[in-house]
């Protein structure tokens, strides 16, 4: 990376183990400002790992990973959001007894106060601002006519768009999705993908887990592949296209 | 939809505020309207309504609630018996006491979550009661209760004369005993239900529904939990204190046995009887096991021949056989069948069932609007009435 | 050295009760995934088959005293004793062990009634629910209780030949004063067996070994297709014999009462926190530590430097506990973390 002084997401030497298996070893990762990042690998190769040691759920051996000048290793999940790291997971995360209105209202909450403020003689409907920030990723998402809709009664593809609106709505640095399109059908698959490009041209970074080949091939300017715990190949999605070893790790040139 | 809802809120508390004045009125036809009763609905309704915040927001379930509620009890005592019979110290004074113990026991139990966590408060409150009965005698006056004497100094008020009985609390000369303390009592729920209300629809409490909804997630959202549970653990804390204090108003003496587990079990009871997580369900479930517990209590055999009078002498007797063990004595056979009943069929309480009955009569089932109320199982949001 | 010995004897009974129970407990939990807070109920019942054991076993004839000449004086005499002379007599001083053959099958009644009438269908509720749905079931067991068996103690004896003090001070080569009850330490001795068999079970029986799998991993035991409805109705059973006989046996010691279950649970409960939810050795262990350190907590040269310490004692251990080592003494990783 010749210009360093716009990565966004920095991973270096990151290790991690688990009892005696080696998940992760020696991770190096820059991530450009503006770019989509795929990380791409089979099963069990530490992509969860990788991002689970990214947002603070897992402590990494050794190694660490900075968001821009924030080192973001031994820090709670929460403070690395509020530093302006959003996670999509790979089973929909929202809150399924409130409404879309009040699942998108909470990050946004979370955005402009803080990880905590006592406010119990506020009213929430008079704060008209927040409100129209919040409808607006709705509307961003074709989510508006259903924001006073329960979220548990959405599709599981719906859900995922209201995941999706939960993180947009903080305009994070950065943008970590886990596998956004598995388990759902082409159709879906292709409305997020359209979503995810419209996001793109926003400029927000991502880094994206992804199986769908497919997916990766739409969105990524970069990408790096994972196996047994160690990246084997990195590049354009040209280059992992032709990459022997990618193939004969992973791809099994068929899908190609 | 701001306006309306807003306006929805000034007259559900104008509503509420008028019901539990109009008590002495509504509830004569039902023989429930004299003082002693109306007073345990109110302080009741207070412990139940502030409960909520914690079990019905959060979903942490506390079995140590009964603690605070005795901390108030003591203190408010202790402030009759040393500074003066005017109850507005005591309220004070037991409600912030209440709100500090809340605040460590909160800080250590609030480290564990789920199982962990009721157990916790379980224990805290097991201490308490067992301290109270205990070695804490010279404050608590152990099993014979605190109670107010002729020697206590109460050095605000002017010495009483001579052969005067024991004073009676008072509110700047207006004594509480009876109807007034009812209306004292009254003022205090109405204000408690406000601010209530007032958390229910501010941020704060939209976060404490969403960390019911998925704590998980909000750690990921960029909220430290740990703070907004503590602080409505000291909410509802103070709340149980408050309710504390107005026992010992309405009757100043305070015992060990208020501050037992079973007690804490009540309190919850009343909660999940009304809707847990609704705002006036509470104080619904109160005013019902408060009411049923008083008519339960009263009837007996002879009692309840009397009301089967009008059947056949066989029938009479069958149910009256069938009866005779949940009333009277047998109340508590009562509550545990309710208890389950509820839990089984109804988890969300008699406000959901009140929701579903009244979609029933609208037959107006293909509008999921976020309005109706309970429109999921005990939902916690704030947006319901 | 005397008196810690007594202080280990003393607090033995009590914590072979604890452990007896916390072991269902967790029987229940870690297979079932169940919080019973109707776990001590079971205990209480099992005190009330001893004692209905007895009551059968007296049931008596009501006949002319001819000793007493004065008036018309009546005394009762039990039938077994008016058939079998002494042989009767001697039953019904042996109520309380015999009790046991009719404690077993009637606790494996309540056991297989409660978690296929109630139970089985909050295994997919929230552990609140759970809570006071159990807690909703022991009051109603304990008011039909109270309602058939009145609300007061019921004095209950051991046999006349175990009545008396065992000299242990003399057996350790101590003083011949201190004696410790006999009953006691055959209470003690009874649950060790007790716990012994249900481990038996669980090592040696393809059930225990299920169950065993069941607590690691219940999913996965799922998946594999065995039937784990049934296995489920088999544990929760076992459960509550093991509660039960804990509770028959307990009766000459503390007079069962209805509500004596209940004060049991509590503590029960945190002595499976304690000894780390999930873990059967973890709950036997820290039954009789808790159950011990109690009786120490309880001794007046304790008591003079902090007062009040013996009624505080267990609960203070349980907070400590849970906040340095949340899993418990012997939790493993990953059981009820959260």
């Amino acid at each position: 990376m010749e210009n360093v002084s716009n990565i966004v997401l920095n991973v270096t030497g990151v290790e991690k183990t688990f009892g005696g298996l080696q998940a992760l070893s020696n991770i190096n990762l820059q991530i450009e400002e503006g770019k989509t990042h795929a990380i791409i690998g089979p099963n069990g190769a530490g992509k969860s790992t990788l991002l689970n040691v990214c947002v603070g759920r897992l402590a990494p051996d050794s190694g660490t990973v900075m968001l821009g000048d924030e080192t973001l290793t031994g820090k709670m999940p929460y403070e690395i959001n509020q530093l302006g790291v959003a996670r999509v997971f790979q089973t929909p995360e929202i809150f399924p007894e409130l409404t879309l209105m009040e699942n998108v209202l909470i990050p946004a909450l979370a955005k402009r106060d803080g990880q905590f403020k006592f406010n119990p003689f506020k009213s929430l409907l008079g704060d008209k601002k927040i409100h129209d920030e919040a409808m607006s990723v709705l509307e961003d998402l074709g989510l508006q006519d259903q924001a006073q809709r329960n979220a548990a009664s959405m599709s599981r593809g719906d859900k995922r768009r209201v995941e999706l609106a939960m993180c947009l709505v903080q305009s994070p640095k950065l943008l970590l999705l886990d596998e956004p399109t598995a388990g759902m059908s082409r159709h879906d698959t292709n409305q997020t993908i359209e979503i995810l490009q419209q996001i793109k041209k926003r400029g927000m970074t991502k880094v994206i887990i992804e199986h769908d080949m497919h997916v990766v091939f739409s969105l990524a300017d970069h990408v790096s592949v994972l196996a047994q715990g160690a990246i084997i190949a990195e590049g354009t999605p040209e280059e992992i296209r032709g990459n022997p070893k990618v193939q004969e790790a992973y791809l099994g040139g068929a899908h190609l | 939809m701001n306006n309306k809802t807003t306006q929805k809120d000034l007259f559900l508390m104008l509503a509420f505020a008028a019901v539990i004045f109009a008590m002495p009125i509504w509830l004569e036809p039902i023989g429930a309207s004299y003082p002693d009763l109306m007073q345990k609905f109110a302080i009741f309704g207070i412990f139940a309504i502030g409960f909520n915040i914690l079990f019905g927001l959060t979903g942490y379930l506390s079995f140590g609630h009964a603690a605070f509620l005795g901390i108030g009890s003591y203190t408010a005592v202790w402030s009759f018996k040393l500074l003066t019979m005017n109850v507005i110290p005591g309220l004070i004074f037991g409600t912030l006491l209440a709100g500090v113990f809340a605040l460590a026991i909160g800080f250590i139990c609030l480290r564990r979550s789920g199982i962990y966590f009721s157990i916790l408060t379980l224990a805290f409150a097991q201490m308490s009661y067992n301290l109270a009965y205990s070695v804490l005698t010279p404050i608590t006056n152990g099993e014979t209760a605190l109670q107010l004497t002729l020697q206590d100094p109460r050095i605000l008020d002017d010495a009483p004369l001579s052969g005067a009985g024991l004073p009676s609390t008072e509110l700047f000369g207006v004594s509480m005993s009876g109807l007034p303390g009812f209306y004292f009592c009254a003022v205090v729920l109405i204000i408690a239900f406000y601010v209530s209300l007032k958390i229910f629809r501010s941020p704060f409490g939209l976060k404490l529904a969403a960390i019911k909804s998925n704590q998980n997630r909000m750690g990921y959202t960029g909220f430290n939990t740990r703070p907004y549970l503590l602080a409505a653990f000291v909410i509802s804390g103070m709340y149980a204190g408050l309710a504390g204090t107005l026992m010992a108003v309405t009757d100043p003496l305070a015992g060990a046995e208020r501050m037992q587990w079973t007690a804490s079990g009540e309190v919850v009871l009343m909660t999940i009887l009304g809707g847990l997580g609704t705002l006036i369900g509470p104080m619904i479930g109160a005013g019902l096991i408060k009411y049923f517990e008083n008519i339960f209590s009263a009837f007996n055999e002879n009692v309840l021949h009397e009301i089967f009078s009008f059947l056949p002498e066989i029938l009479e007797n069958l149910m009256v056989f069938i009866i005779n063990p949940f009333v009277g004595k047998g109340w508590h056979l009562t509550l545990g069948a309710l208890f389950m009943v509820i839990v089984i069929f109804l988890p969300g309480g008699i406000m959901e069932g009140l929701s579903r009955i009244a979609k029933w009569v609208r037959k107006d089932r293909s509008k999921p609007t976020g309005d109706d109320m309970g429109t999921a199982k005990s939902k916690p949001s704030p947006g319901e009435g | 050295m005397e008196a810690i010995l007594i202080q280990i004897l003393n607090g033995l009974d009590k914590g072979a009760a604890y452990a007896l129970i916390a072991l269902g407990l967790t029987l229940a939990f870690g297979t079932l995934g169940i919080v019973n807070f109707a776990h001590g109920v079971l205990f209480m019942l099992g005190a009330f088959c001893a004692v209905s054991v007895n009551k059968i076993l007296t049931i008596s004839h009501k006949i002319k005293d001819e000793s007493v000449t004065l008036f018309d004086a009546y005394k009762e005499i039990p039938y077994l004793e008016i058939w079998w002379g002494d042989t009767g007599t001697m039953i019904i001083d042996y109520s309380v062990p015999i009790s046991i053959i009719f404690t077993i099958p009637t606790m494996i009644l309540i056991g297989i009634a409660m978690e296929r009438g109630l139970i089985r269908f909050f295994y997919k509720r929230t552990h609140a629910e759970q809570i006071l749905v159990t807690f909703g079931l022991a009051i109603v067991v304990q008011e039909v209780i109270k309602h058939f068996f009145g609300a007061n103690p019921i004095p209950m004896s051991a046999p006349e030949i175990v009545s008396g003090s065992a000299p242990v001070g003399a057996l350790f080569g101590l003083s011949d004063s201190m004696v410790y009850p006999w009953w006691r330490l055959i209470y003690s001795l009874f649950s060790v067996i007790v716990i012994g068999g249900v481990f038996a079970f669980l090592q040696y029986t393809t059930y225990g070994m299920v169950v065993r799998a069941g607590m690691a991993d219940r999913d996965t035991v799922g998946l594999l297709g065995i039937n784990i409805q049934r296995r489920f109705t088999i544990v929760f059973a076992l459960a509550a014999v093991v509660a039960g006989l804990a509770g028959a046996m307990y009766t000459p010691i503390v007079g069962p009462d209805y509500h004596m279950g209940m004060e049991l649970l509590v503590l029960s409960f945190v002595v499976v926190v304690v000894g780390g939810m999930g873990s059967l050795p973890g709950a036997v262990a820290a039954g009789f530590l808790l159950g011990i350190l109690e009786s120490f907590a309880s001794m007046n040269e304790v008591k003079q430097i902090i007062p009040g310490i013996d009624q505080i004692i267990i609960y203070l251990v349980a907070v400590v506990i849970l906040l340095v080592r949340p899993r418990g003494l012997m939790g493993r990783k990953g059981v009820m973390e959260d």
